[in-house]
């Protein structure tokens, strides 16, 4: 029990009302402090707009409490857009400290702020912005073009989504509130475990995880279920869109990976929280067994991210070079054999943790098989647009990028691959470049491609192109000018997270990474413009035809926005690229024999249950057991009243359709179509 | 809780899912052979009819025995359930939990490979 020595020195003895949370755990740093100063400012103020504006109902009937896929969708984009910025900020933090904190200088930043900082930036860019931009483009893209109405289960994707906001919630309130952990973005054990992390940093990373990985994992069970049993009629699996199988492939693998993470936060909490020794240095704990568990569900992790984007490129590579997607059945084919090689590479994150020539090289040579496939993907991609008529639009720019980027992010991470070499750059700056590299240059573009293409599907109204190219060029250049010095300075010998720095020759590199940084926060600040010029003028930029790419896939056959029941018809599907061949067919929109249309109605109990949940961690972080009882009482209480909800589905009468697909025939007249 | 919402869609859908059919005779018969699988292997413990280490394997395999006999009597599955998906993704799982097993039994015990080679009392001794 020398743990709970440890606790009692550094904080007043707990408290049966508060718990561990006192006056002290406010912020004292004044960087901390002046933040929180002005996050309280600007929410009070936003707080008093919504008022002002009384669209407090609006937000609550129309957003809050829907079970719109495509509204879901969109406040995943905005959750993944708002937490980008926080991680972001982050990131420049740090930046600016690791150039500073030369010739004796310590920088701005101490030691203990450093380490939460980029732990958070860590948690916060995966977590919280990669995850949510995925899961917003799947849920938004993944029915549309597979023509359902909604996805099976609508009441669980609006919990889904409101446990993820509320794990990102409880990350944020730890900046103001106590902190987070200083651990690295996996909290390896023992520094995680409770004699070298007494306070609550470690326990607002588990719990912001665990609640948010609910929502994950229920997210991927209902989209499984969509895509496997919603399908319209005549689209066998080789007739689905590329972006809808990747997007099945990344949720299987969330489905059966993340429960992985789960467990093994589950014992590390007990060993924090009940003295178990799962990992612990002592009384046969193994803190090894947290590192391949962790990298168990680690790995596949980074494939759930990066699969749906190539479902993206693919979609966009296709549709802007007017031509069939190039090896369509070796593209499906690559993807699953991604998702099955992803669980046998695991190790290749820690070659150095003491295995021996045959361990290391057998997940040395899986992992340089899993870059075959890849490499196929790539090669589809270049020969889909051979000889294609290609119009360079901004999701096209944006794919280019992502091609040249993440081959050479690819490169490197094969060099990585390499056990003796590994063993020279394991946990160096040439680690941190490749995984950006390829996270940046394949995520974090996908999206963007995404965005800009998928953008006038869900709004009714295209962006600015001009913006966007201007943070594009940003974007591009700035990422490399940020990036490249590092693996200079990996290949130096320099390792990650580190705070202040002895050799002077090395801060020119570090210099010119920031400039790097403030590149892409141009790009970023370009990017926001371009959002707001684009909703200022929606009027030039509208989109009366809903297919403003000739696009070839189902979800531009739909109206933009799309109709509350996406199809008023569900349509047959007689060829892969279904909307092209309709096109083709010459399909006509029918104009009557209009139905009823059975639909889920709206419920306020996911943000509810999220809410109670959010409580529930928060009181288990400071060690408030009371109410960390009495809300998850509650918890289950709501969710059991809630099954006695019987007002679940509503019609849309067959007139009102009627006026919606006439008023939408009229549109596509006048823009002669 | 949605299901019946997309009553219209569902049946649309070109795999013609069945809802697989339960007896109440396939209940009963899981019910016995549960009970019988579980009675054995308790008398063994009961009894000590077998060395500690058989007990322990035979428990095991009449574990696994178990999880088959629920999974066909109580959850229904055969290779033909909701066309084939279930016996599919019970495939894809066991694959997945196999590598995860087997995966870190081989790097646990392979922790060491890198260390002087010494006897475990020295090893303890390390500090």
């Amino acid at each position: 029990m020398t743990a709970n020595a440890v606790v009692s020195t550094s904080a007043a003895e707990p408290s049966l009302l508060l718990g561990k949370l006192s006056w002290n755990s406010l912020p004292h740093d004044p960087i901390v402090l002046s933040t929180m100063v002005v996050v309280i400012i600007g929410g009070i103020g936003l707080f008093a707009l919504v008022t002002r504006y009384k669209l407090w109902g609006y937000l609550w009937k129309e957003w809050f409490t829907t079970v719109d896929h495509k509204k879901i969708g969109i406040m995943y984009m905005i959750l993944g857009l708002v937490m980008f910025l926080r991680g972001f900020a982050d990131a420049i933090m740090m930046r600016l400290q690791q150039v500073m904190a030369f010739g004796g200088s310590e920088g701005y930043l101490n030691s203990h702020h450093y380490d939460q900082i980029f732990t958070a930036h860590g948690v916060i860019m995966i977590f919280f912005v990669a995850m949510p931009f995925i899961t917003g483009l799947m849920n938004y893209v993944v029915p549309l073009q597979i023509g359902a109405r909604d996805v099976s289960f609508p009441f669980l994707n609006n919990f889904s989504f409101w446990m993820t906001t509320s794990g990102a919630v409880l990350t944020m309130a730890s900046l103001f509130v106590g902190e987070f952990a200083a651990t690295g973005w996996l909290a390896y054990p023992p520094l995680s475990g409770i004699s070298y992390s007494p306070s609550v940093g470690v326990d607002y990373y588990i719990w912001a995880l665990q609640i948010a990985g609910v929502g994950t994992t229920l997210s991927g069970i209902n989209l499984i279920v969509t895509i496997l049993k919603m399908r319209a009629p005549g689209m066998g699996l080789m007739k689905m869109p590329i972006f809808t199988w990747t997007s099945l492939c990344a949720n299987i693998l969330i489905v059966a990976s993340f429960p992985v993470l789960t467990a093994v936060l589950a014992l590390l909490t007990l060993d924090r929280y009940v003295g178990t020794n799962f990992f612990t240095n002592d009384f046969g704990g193994s803190s090894m067994m947290y590192v391949n568990l962790i990298w168990i569900w680690g790995h596949p992790e980074v494939y759930i991210l990066i699969l749906p984007l190539f479902g993206v490129f693919s979609e966009v590579t296709s549709t802007f070079s007017g031509k069939k997607l190039f090896g369509y059945t070796s593209m499906v084919y690559a993807t699953v054999v991604i998702t099955i090689l992803s669980y046998v590479v695991w190790l290749h994150h820690f070659f150095t943790m003491g295995s021996g020539a045959s361990v290391n090289s057998f997940f040395g040579i899986t992992t340089m098989v899993i870059s075959i496939p890849t490499g196929a993907k790539l090669f589809n991609w270049l020969f889909t647009m051979y000889r294609g008529r290609i119009r360079y639009e901004l999701p096209m720019m944006w794919t280019v990028a992502f091609m040249l980027t993440f081959t050479i992010g690819g490169m490197t991470g094969v060099l990585l691959a390499v056990p003796p070499a590994d063993f020279v750059l394991h946990n160096s700056l040439f680690l941190i470049a490749h995984f950006h590299n390829v996270i940046i240059g394949g995520v974090l573009f996908g999206i963007f491609a995404a965005i800009n293409y998928w953008w006038p599907k869900a709004f009714g109204f295209k962006l600015n192109q001009f913006w966007g190219k201007v943070s594009f060029w940003c974007w591009v250049p700035g990422f490399w000018v940020a990036f490249a010095p590092l693996y200079v300075l990996g290949l130096m010998g320099v390792t990650r997270r580190m705070r202040v720095f002895d050799d002077p020759s090395l801060q020119i590199w570090f210099a010119i990474a920031a400039v790097g940084a403030f590149m892409i926060a141009a790009g970023i600040a370009a990017m926001l413009i371009q959002f707001a010029v684009s909703i200022w003028k929606r009027e030039e930029l509208a989109e009366t035809t809903g297919d403003p790419w000739n696009g070839r896939t189902l979800e531009w056959a739909t109206s933009s926005p799309p109709a509350d029941y996406n199809f008023a018809f569900t349509p047959r599907i007689h060829a892969l690229d279904a909307w092209y061949d309709m096109k083709a067919a010459g399909v006509e929109h029918p104009a009557d024999g209009y139905k009823d249309i059975h639909m889920p109605s709206n419920t306020g109990a996911g943000i509810i249950l999220a809410g109670i949940s959010t409580v529930c961690g928060f009181a288990l972080v400071w060690h408030i057991w009371w109410l960390a009882g009495a809300s998850f009482a509650t918890l289950i209480a709501t969710a059991i009243i809630h099954t006695f909800n019987y007002k679940r589905d509503f019609h849309i009468p067959a007139a009102e359709v009627a006026a919606t697909e006439a008023k939408r025939a009229r549109l596509l007249a006048s823009a002669g179509a | 809780m949605s299901a019946n919402t997309h009553a219209e869609q569902v049946e649309h859908d070109s795999h013609g899912i069945e809802i697989p059919h339960a007896s109440y005779r396939d209940y009963a018969t899981g019910f016995i052979l549960s009970v019988i699988l579980t009675a054995i292997p308790f008398a063994l413990v009961m009894t000590g009819a077998l060395s500690p280490a058989m007990t322990a394997v035979t428990i095991m395999l009449f574990a696994v025995v178990q999880i088959v006999v629920h999974m066909v009597y109580f959850l229904h599955m055969t290779p033909k359930a909701e066309g084939g998906w279930s016996i599919t993704s019970l495939i894809f799982t066991i694959i997945v939990v196999g590598i995860m097993l087997s995966g870190s039994l081989w790097v646990m015990s392979h922790l060491n490979a890198n260390m002087m080679p010494m006897a475990h009392e020295e090893m303890s001794q390390l500090p």
